[in-house]
């Protein structure tokens, strides 16, 4: 019973301080990964100034949210600049009461980055990798997604 | 495992599909005549005594073209005069983009005193044939007998932001291959950009 309180708190206290947005290179994103108790990450690549990101971005809130109960993670990498964390991806976050954990990206070399991230990832925005820990799953999407599309694709990597 | 089977085959078409628009490199590009913010037609053709070109397709509104827009005019000063000018196309339609309509395109090139010529492109027809995927999108195109031949395709540098210490200098290395009569050695980097603002399809 403890335990399930503590997990509720905890539950708690991380919905409502999701306005610290941290740095997080590759190798930090992949520890994250590795280290997480769920199976399925939906890591999407966005930025505050991407219009079409911006239209997705309650799609992804969406299955975060209505995957509480199950172990999928969505993950929102943002692309702003650094200098631009608090000025404005914090506000963004505030404003759009964002659930899903947030980081922005620290990675100085984009060329690296991108084919890290995927081989065929041009570099456009957004852009969204599905992860399996248990299957060792991935795919790659070059593309903006609409719910059901979305929906669709994890569903294969659930 | 059907499943993922056919996720594989999607992706490998989408990447087949991908590969076949706009240019690669060594394919030769077309030449245009699109109106330049002083109100006069530029081509290709039309520069004389130049080697080739600097191709930036690029915008007004995108972030990442504005982080570079110093950095684009620096490339004209260093290698217009060695026959290297560069010409931008702005690829966003200004019904989709509003800040980026021709007279926006004036105000911000006589802002920032752009030397090199910034061309609208109206119903995306060479941002297509070239196969800008975002913006800043560089084509070098080295004139040869041929026609212009595609030396190399995207990035500026590695160092969007300004941050990195191991910054390369992608287009001034390729130029100065091209200068130096040898092929450049990085034909074809990444970068993050900002998506291409089409025109809403008419429904027909």
């Amino acid at each position: 019973m403890q335990k399930f309180i503590v997990t509720i708190l905890l539950f708690l206290v991380g919905h409502s301080v999701n306005a610290q947005v941290k740095l997080l290179t590759l190798n930090e994103l992949e520890q994250r990964v590795a280290k997480g108790k769920d199976t399925t990450y939906v890591v999407n690549f966005w930025a505050t100034w991407c219009g079409p990101c911006v239209e997705e971005l309650p799609y992804f809130e969406r299955l975060n949210n209505e995957s509480a109960k199950k172990p999928l993670k969505v993950i929102l990498m943002s692309l702003d600049f650094k200098s631009k964390l608090k000025t404005d991806v914090i506000p963004f976050v505030v404003k759009h009461k964002i659930k899903s954990e947030v980081y922005v990206v620290n990675e100085t070399d984009q060329q690296k980055f991108i084919d890290r991230v995927d081989k065929n990832w041009s570099g456009a925005l957004p852009a969204t990798l599905i992860l399996n820990t248990d299957k060792k799953a991935r795919a790659f999407h070059e593309k903006s997604f609409t719910y059901s599309e979305l929906l669709k694709v994890v569903e294969g990597y659930k | 495992m059907k499943k993922l089977l056919l996720a594989c085959l999607t992706i490998l078409l989408a990447t087949a599909v991908n590969a076949q628009t706009g240019y690669q490199v060594g394919d030769l590009a077309s030449d245009f005549n699109l109106k330049n913010v002083d109100g006069k037609n530029v081509s290709l053709a039309g520069h004389k005594n130049v080697k080739g070109y600097i191709v930036v397709f690029t915008c007004n509104t995108c972030p990442v073209s504005k982080a570079y827009e110093a950095r684009i005019e620096a490339l004209n000063k260093m290698y217009a005069s060695k026959g290297y000018p560069v010409v931008a196309i702005n690829t966003n339609d200004p019904i989709a983009s509003p800040g980026d309509t021709y007279a926006k395109m004036q105000e911000r090139a006589k802002e920032k005193g752009f030397s090199f010529a910034y061309l609208e492109d109206p119903d995306h027809v060479y941002t297509k044939k070239y196969g800008a995927m975002r913006t800043p999108h560089v084509f070098v195109l080295q004139k040869t007998a041929k026609g212009n031949e595609v030396a190399y395709i995207g990035a500026i540098d590695n160092d969007q932001q300004e941050a990195n210490a191991q910054r390369d200098n992608y287009v001034q290395n390729a130029v100065n291959q091209l200068l130096k009569g040898e092929k450049p050695s990085v034909t074809s980097t990444k970068a993050i950009g900002c998506t291409i603002k089409w025109k809403k399809e008419v429904s027909k």
